[in-house]
């Protein structure tokens, strides 16, 4: 708890094997992940990002900066545009003909919305799971080969599609019936084919929006170790409804809140306070966060 | 109090009492009449749908008493005569409505199922032409049959396009007359397929072609292809446009779908059988009506069968 992150600098290439471990003993994992390694390089920095649904702000002026492979929570109450906010850093709001986004968003120093950049391509890189699983209407090999294949991926289909799916946890409960739709997996299952799904691409960070909030205890248990599991590889953003799951698998927490205008017609999100994880939640900056992490407002 | 001069017992009595008359009065009584009127409106829906059902029902029955003296095998194997009655059959409009039906099925099915692709998948719906497109889609689809007959003849027969009188322009006419149906059903059917499908696809860095050919459409081809053969099937029975196209000409050889000799089709082919005044004619007619109902049921269930085998449950 103590330690400044300078201390933990040296620790580099340690993080695998103590996730792994973290993964093994699952019920004596500790609560704040604050003893890993943290990573300072930075995957995105977001500068006054504003982002408008035709007239109407969603989110105002957010600056953060998200660090690399390390798990990164939104949180907060509903319409504070932690979704919104997600969104824009895989270009999936310009599928939206109405939304606009203003300020800057540097990916890997590169910016997101600059005019030579193309969505498909910044897909490619930042993958994202979404609220509902959402499998598409095939076979589990065919969901998870539909991505590697229209990006025109090198190598074997077969092993790329079982890496994938052992990397989800998924491997041992469908490697007999690769060839049955997906649609005859439980909800669990189809949201860990997903992230399966995304994980065969290679991204470099993965996007998930409330990928959770659909799963009963058991398969959500079951994300949050994949998670902790992934981060070795990737990057990971995640918003959440859930204030505990904040606290168990992510490194750092932004905490979002939605302000209202005088006549209370108009509503829109605001970032409130962002830092490590276990500040957050044991010694917040801000008395509205912590306000929303004891569970007074909400 | 009047009350407090009676027991208690009997107090407690009359309370039951009074609240079982309430309960039933709540259950028994009120719905009586609800019964009564459900049952009322319930038997005029009933009504609705048997004076429905008793239009085709009459149709059919009243094509198979009159034509199943002169139904028949050779029916599909004979051409029709004026001379011969008791030979004449349906074969050369048989084999120009195939041909007609395979014309129209080349036609529609890459432009209606492009056109709905880009009016769903591309079109911004927020600029005004847009929106023109789709008012007026819905307009096409009402306009009468005969409306498309006049455009088949001035611009596809005569005209720009100059074909003649062939079986190819009546088949590009029907194509015509059908389309709108068609890419209003393929739009139904790609707006059926929900947008996480979409985004799935799109986050995984596919491009908008690679969603909708890869994703979309295979999804969506069961509604297209109900949505096509219904199409096919109306224009199967049209004979109104076919008359002002080209298919008058009493035809005894099999039609070629670029001949200007002439072609003829099964519901032209019947019109032509029933305005003769011998009787003999009046049985072939209905003989041949009994053969295209015969189809078209067909068609129809098989759309059915389609839609409800392959129908995606999301």
């Amino acid at each position: 708890m103590t330690q400044d992150p300078t201390s933990r600098e040296g620790r580099t290439g340690a993080g695998g094997g103590e996730a792994a471990g973290g993964q093994a003993e699952l019920s004596i994992r500790p609560t704040f992940q604050h003893d890993q390694h943290l990573s300072k390089e930075k995957v995105f920095e977001l500068k006054d990002i504003n982002v408008f649904y035709g007239e109407n702000l969603a989110v105002q002026d957010i600056s953060l900066d998200i660090y690399k492979q390390q798990v990164t929570a939104m949180i907060g109450p509903s319409g504070c545009g932690k979704s919104t906010l997600l969104r824009c850093l895989n270009r999936m709001n310009d599928l939206i003909p109405s939304a606009k986004v203003t300020g800057q968003a540097l990916y890997h120093g590169e910016d997101l919305y600059g005019p030579k950049v193309d969505p498909v391509q910044v897909r490619k890189l930042i993958g994202m799971v979404f609220q509902k699983p959402n499998p598409f209407p095939k076979s589990i090999y065919d969901n998870v080969a539909f991505g590697p294949r229209v990006l025109g991926m090198d190598g074997d289909m077969d092993e790329i599609v079982e890496k994938a799916l052992r990397r989800s946890a998924l491997w041992d409960e469908v490697k007999d019936r690769l060839e049955t739709n997906a649609f005859g997996m439980s909800g669990g299952q189809q949201q860990r084919l997903c992230i399966a799904r995304c994980i065969a691409v290679e991204p470099d960070t993965i996007l998930m929006d409330e990928p959770c909030s659909a799963l009963d205890p058991i398969s959500t248990g079951k994300i949050e170790d994949l998670m902790m599991d992934m981060k070795r590889d990737f990057s990971i953003v995640i918003v959440t409804h859930n204030m505990q799951q904040a606290a168990r698998v992510s490194d750092r927490t932004a905490f979002l809140m939605v302000e209202l205008d005088a006549t209370e017609q108009s509503r829109w999100g605001r970032l409130v306070e962002y830092d490590e994880t276990q500040k957050i939640f044991t010694n917040p900056a801000s008395s509205r966060t912590e306000d929303y992490v004891s569970g007074k407002v909400g | 109090m009047e009350a407090s001069s009676i027991p208690p017992t009997e107090r407690g009595r009359l309370a039951v009492a009074g609240a079982r008359a309430t309960t039933a009065a709540m259950l028994g009584d009120q719905p009586r009449k609800d019964v009564l009127r459900n049952n009322l409106f319930a038997g005029l829906l009933l009504l609705a749908v048997l004076i429905a059902l008793a239009g085709l029902i009459a149709l059919i029955a009243q094509a198979t008493v009159k034509g199943w003296s002169a139904f028949s095998f050779d029916l599909f194997t004979n051409p029709p005569s004026t001379l011969d009655v008791s030979n004449a059959g349906f074969r050369p409009a048989l084999i120009g409505s195939g041909m007609l039906i395979v014309g129209v099925i080349l036609f529609v099915v890459p432009i209606g199922v492009g056109a709905a692709i880009y009016l769903e998948e591309y079109a911004d719906r927020t600029k005004w032409w847009n929106r023109l497109i789709e008012l007026n889609l819905q307009n096409l689809a009402a306009v009468p049959s005969i409306i498309y007959g006049i455009l088949g003849l001035g611009f596809i027969v005569r005209g720009p396009l100059d074909l003649g009188f062939i079986l190819a322009a009546g088949a590009i006419t029907l194509a015509l007359l059908v389309l709108p149906i068609v890419i209003i059903a393929g739009r139904e059917a790609i707006r059926a397929v929900p947008s996480s499908i979409r985004e799935g696809s799109l986050a995984l860095g596919a491009t908008q072609w690679q969603t909708v050919r890869q994703q979309v459409l295979p999804a969506a081809i069961p509604g297209i292809t109900t949505g096509v053969i219904l199409a096919v099937s109306r224009a199967l029975g049209e004979t109104a446009p076919l008359l002002l196209v080209g298919a008058t000409v009493f035809v005894t050889f099999n039609p070629e779908p670029f001949s200007p000799d002439g072609y003829s089709a099964l519901p032209v082919q019947i019109f032509q059988y029933a305005t003769r005044s011998q009787e003999e004619f009046k049985a072939l007619a209905a003989a041949g009506i009994i053969v295209m109902l015969g189809v078209l049921i067909v068609m129809n269930s098989f759309a059915i069968w389609l839609r409800n085998r392959y129908e995606q449950r999301w």
